[in-house]
């Protein structure tokens, strides 16, 4: 207990510094993958650990130690827990738990809107068309899903570069990239550590379609200029200056595009792996002691108060 | 998925499925200035279509009622119909503009760009392409 229920906040402090770092690297697909695990567990391992700290807190408090049977004395002597890390704890883990009801309304609320604009969008094709001369393009998530399109978009782009475009958006759908996104956006909300990994995570997903597409027009460089020559097109039109800080993206993925596929490499995801295997038996671990320091508190108590009302 | 129409593509991806051929034929056309007959929308999608898949998917896009024909020469020059997609435009955008967290379930295909985004855009782009065309 004294040191296993840190070690998933160690992990995903690791994870943190080094996941966005590697995955803008590797082969883009497994990349997304692995860090929607990651998110997983170490958010996973975080409000475990987060329960149990603050759990040695509450089982101090003479009313549940009264009405869970065991000694508050006994407890405190073999628990290493602070009283100010178990309050802490309880304050960190009620502010998470918070933040991820927002977030999970909030996104639900999205995710409906979506469909329903998806349902309404006139038209059964894949693809529909916005009369509209604003570049623009996304992926609509639904059952199914849209492509939607300006015709300002349209225009500028070359004969192969529209359906580079087109291949792009198709792979958002067809890989439930909203669901990635909602993994990373509920993780985060619960870990706030977590948030650098969820932007990461945003621009690996647009390189996977950006691969998609590449390895279905079998013409990276096709998609490199599908890629540029949207992003210049939109940079003309006027947008929301708040949204100008994600810059650099674009310029980033048109040179992998440029450059060879990425290569297929073990060693990080092996790592992470580990990391996150270590994450889960820490926080297993913490639990079977802490579920023995109760019982052991639950025997003291015994011993001390009950051996009358056995007898009588 | 198995459709009689689909073609191989020249990057070796297999069949195409209908919908998306659909997507290709349709983009095409809204990308044009003017009407187009089958045989110009044939020579604006990638890959050796037949001519005869293209105009299946023109008449069947005509059926549906997303595009707009008329006679002209022995065949017809299709255009696409935007009947009430004005209000559609504008309902997208508010769509994509609604609150910071909208990109958490919407992919638009392209992010926002600095101004050295764009000088290093322009010069990314040159060097690959310095001819500035699209080959066909």
């Amino acid at each position: 207990m004294l040191i296993s229920v840190y070690i998933p906040f160690a992990v995903t402090a690791v994870l943190t510094a080094l996941a966005p770092r590697m995955a803008r690297r590797l082969a883009p697909r497994p990349a997304a993958w692995a860090l929607a695990c990651a998110a997983l567990v170490t958010a996973g391992g975080w409000t475990g650990s987060l329960a149990l700290l603050a759990f040695t807190g509450v089982a101090q408090i003479p009313q549940v130690a009264a009405e869970g049977h065991w000694s508050v004395a006994a407890l405190r002597d073999d628990d290493p827990v602070y009283l100010g890390v178990a309050a802490a704890s309880a304050l960190v883990l009620a502010a998470g738990l918070i933040c991820l009801g927002i977030a999970a309304l909030s996104q639900t609320r999205h995710v409906i809107r979506a469909r329903r604009e998806c349902t309404r969008l006139p038209g059964d094709t894949e693809l529909a068309v916005l009369d509209d001369d604003t570049p623009l393009a996304f992926a609509l998530p639904g059952s199914p899903g849209r492509i939607v399109v300006s015709r300002g978009m349209l225009k500028c782009l070359g004969d192969g570069e529209r359906h580079a475009l087109l291949t792009h958006e198709r792979a958002h759908l067809r890989g439930k990239h909203h669901v990635f996104k909602t993994i990373w956006r509920l993780t985060s909300a619960v870990n706030p550590l977590l948030r650098p990994l969820a932007h990461t995570g945003a621009f690996v997903l647009e390189r996977w379609a950006d691969e998609e597409a590449a390895a279905q027009t079998g013409d990276r460089v096709m998609v490199a200029r599908a890629v540029g020559r949207a992003a210049l097109a939109s940079a003309g039109a006027p947008r929301p200056a708040a949204l100008a800080a994600t810059g650099g993206e674009v310029p980033q993925r048109v040179r992998a595009l440029l450059g060879p596929p990425p290569a297929r490499r073990r060693l990080p995801f092996a790592a992470g792996a580990l990391l996150l295997i270590l994450c889960c038996i820490s926080l297993v671990n913490a639990a079977s002691d802490s579920d023995e320091l109760v019982d052991d508190a639950q025997w003291h108590h015994a011993q001390h108060t009950t051996v009358p009302r056995i007898r009588g | 998925m198995s459709d009689p129409n689909g073609d191989e593509t020249p990057g070796g991806s297999g069949r195409r499925a209908r919908g998306e051929l659909e997507s290709d034929v349709l983009a095409a056309l809204w990308a044009a200035d003017r009407p187009l007959t089958a045989g110009q929308v044939r020579e604006r999608l990638r890959g050796d279509l037949a001519y005869t898949t293209v105009l299946t998917i023109l008449s069947r896009l005509y059926d549906k009622g997303v595009l707009l024909r008329h006679r002209e020469g022995r065949g017809y020059a299709y255009t696409p119909a935007s009947d009430e997609a004005s209000h559609t435009a504008q309902r997208m955008r508010t769509l994509l503009d609604s609150g910071s967290d909208r990109e958490a379930v919407l992919t638009r295909f392209v992010s926002e760009l600095s101004e050295q985004d764009e000088e290093l855009l322009h010069h990314l782009l040159s060097e690959h392409d310095p001819s500035d065309g699209d080959g066909p």
